[in-house]
């Protein structure tokens, strides 16, 4: 059986009935049992569960019903998502102590009713506050491309399970930039959506004013089923915005003629190595975008969204700071503990700033559909790197892993990360599109992939 | 404003922490006021951008 198959390739099969999804999903729990002691992806396996649910999606196609898009796909979550009957980690020691949740995080559920199948759930960065995949408690999730390399973070785990042939789809959770990094340093598809558009009940938060869900893969196609699976109004997460489901599959192949496509200049263009920049020309090359538009104050949309992290993140910890500050993450303790000594007024100020920026920024979009901006500076460093070099300057790493990705969920833009396949490694590139254009997005990544300019590389083993 | 660097840090860090009830070991002071500083940067570079008083805060991004 070929590992690096698909979610498309997997369905295809179980409704063929070329395989059966018990085979899949055995043959998945084989494997993880196999390679994740090299990745570190999971945190914990719910292999009954995942093997009744297979059975139960068999039964469904043997009786002539129909088992949904994604019959027999395996996937895994980041492990601040709810999965009944597992404590929410959200990659915290702290956090072993909560009770087991007692449902499944509703996007857990819609994938399961489209015939996915849950098979554990994920390592991340400690309560998400993160860029690299290195936890102090439950060790680095390890790039499948090198193992010395970081898989990016904060859903490293969702980044290495999908990119090391584990699973074909897994979802993560992305604040600043944690699903687009790990896709980046992975060389993976992700798609953060439109802020309030896929449910975030039931899930562990970071950053109320920014958190997102969303999955990774390794095919265009696989992401836009798993999207239009989740899609859907759910009025237990205050900020889901009730929409109709707006399905990004039915228009993938509709080519990407006509778009107006420009690359972000200015701020984007600054501090890139040169694959980030190789990747980029050869995007904009492919969608014929000639054209460069500037993202107005981006350099300070990217401040504003530092300090609101640190200062909404320290104010939901604050009582586990004064309890046990000691039992956290080192390098997630001292900037919450820093977060919370923040002044009022900057915080208030960032949210001005934040109403002003979303409303240059849409101007942009009356004559685009969509702008190519880098994902991350660089592909992905080595674990524990603390510097890198940037314009012949040796920078801090850590801080500047995000400065692409944080001006663009600070204002909740829909965005499809695209990997890039360079050697020796890949690097993402974001395709942003205005509000609720995820298929706008999926699209164009489509394109990209259909023309092989985006491919999620396979990693030797 | 005064920069962060140009005031004295480790006795704001010492009094928030207090006021706050936060225990801060010694050992962990040097990161806490690293980040602080940058943060702190960070803060001022937008508290500095001007605005109009009217202009209403973005708690919760809509379109």
């Amino acid at each position: 059986m070929d590992p690096w198959r698909t979610a498309a390739d997997i369905a295809g099969e179980v409704v063929s009935g070329r395989s059966t999804a018990v085979a899949v999903i055995e043959a998945t729990l084989q494997r993880i049992k196999q390679h994740d002691h090299a990745l570190n992806a999971f945190t914990a396996l719910t292999p009954e569960r995942a093997l009744a649910k297979a059975r139960a999606v068999d039964l469904d196609l043997r009786a002539g019903k129909s088992a949904g898009p994604l019959a027999g796909v395996p996937f895994a979550v980041k492990n601040l998502i709810d999965v009944a009957g597992l404590a929410t980690l959200a990659g915290s020691r702290i956090n072993r102590g909560r009770p087991p949740a007692e449902l499944d995080s509703p996007l857990i559920t819609r994938l399961e009713a489209a015939g996915a199948v849950l098979v554990g759930a994920l390592n991340m960065g400690e309560y998400a506050y993160d860029f690299t995949g290195e936890n102090a408690h439950y060790g680095a999730s390890r790039n499948p491309h090198e193992l010395g390399l970081m898989a990016g973070g904060s859903s490293g785990g969702s980044g290495a399970a999908v990119a090391g042939d584990l699973v074909p789809l897994a979802l993560g959770s992305d604040t600043n930039g944690s699903i687009r990094v790990p896709a980046s340093f992975c060389g993976l598809f992700g798609l953060k959506p439109t802020y309030g558009r896929l449910s975030r009940a039931r899930s562990f938060p970071f950053v109320a004013s920014f958190d997102h869900l969303g999955p990774l893969a390794r095919s265009s196609l696989d992401l836009a089923l798993a999207y239009d699976a989740m899609q859907g109004y759910d009025a237990s997460d205050p900020v889901c915005v009730d929409r109709p489901i707006e399905p990004a599959v039915p228009g993938l192949e509709h080519g990407m003629g006509g778009l107006r496509v420009a690359v972000a200049g200015g701020y984007f263009r600054r501090g890139l190595s040169p694959a980030a920049q190789e990747a980029v020309a050869r995007v904009a090359a492919d969608l014929g975008a000639a054209d460069e538009v500037e993202l107005p104050e981006a350099g300070r949309a990217r401040a504003a969204a530092y300090v609101i992290t640190a200062a909404e993140a320290a104010a939901l910890h604050l009582d586990r700071l004064r309890r046990g500050a000691a039992d956290f993450d080192p390098a997630v303790r001292d900037r919450l503990i820093a977060g919370a000594m923040l002044p009022a007024a900057f915080i208030v100020k960032a949210q001005k700033f934040r109403r002003w920026y979303r409303e240059q920024v849409l101007k942009l979009f009356a004559n685009l559909d969509a702008i190519v901006a880098p994902a991350t500076p660089f592909a992905a460093p080595r674990l524990g790197q603390q510097t890198v070099q940037l314009d012949g300057a040796e920078v801090p790493l850590r801080p500047n892993i995000g400065i692409f990705t944080q001006p663009i969920s600070f204002v909740g833009l829909p965005v499809v990360v695209v990997p890039v396949p360079l050697q020796p490694l890949p690097i993402g590139v974001q395709i942003v599109v205005p509000p609720w254009r995820e298929d706008v997005a999926l699209r164009i990544a489509y394109g990209l992939e259909k023309h092989g300019v985006a491919l999620a590389p396979r990693p030797p083993r | 404003m005064r920069e962060a660097k140009d005031w004295p840090l480790d006795a704001f860090i010492e009094a928030a922490a207090a006021a706050l009830a936060l225990p801060v070991e010694p050992a962990w002071r040097p990161q806490i006021r690293a980040h602080l500083q940058v943060t702190w940067r960070l803060g001022q570079e937008v508290a500095e951008f001007d605005l109009p008083d009217e202009l209403e805060p973005a708690p919760v991004f809509e379109t």
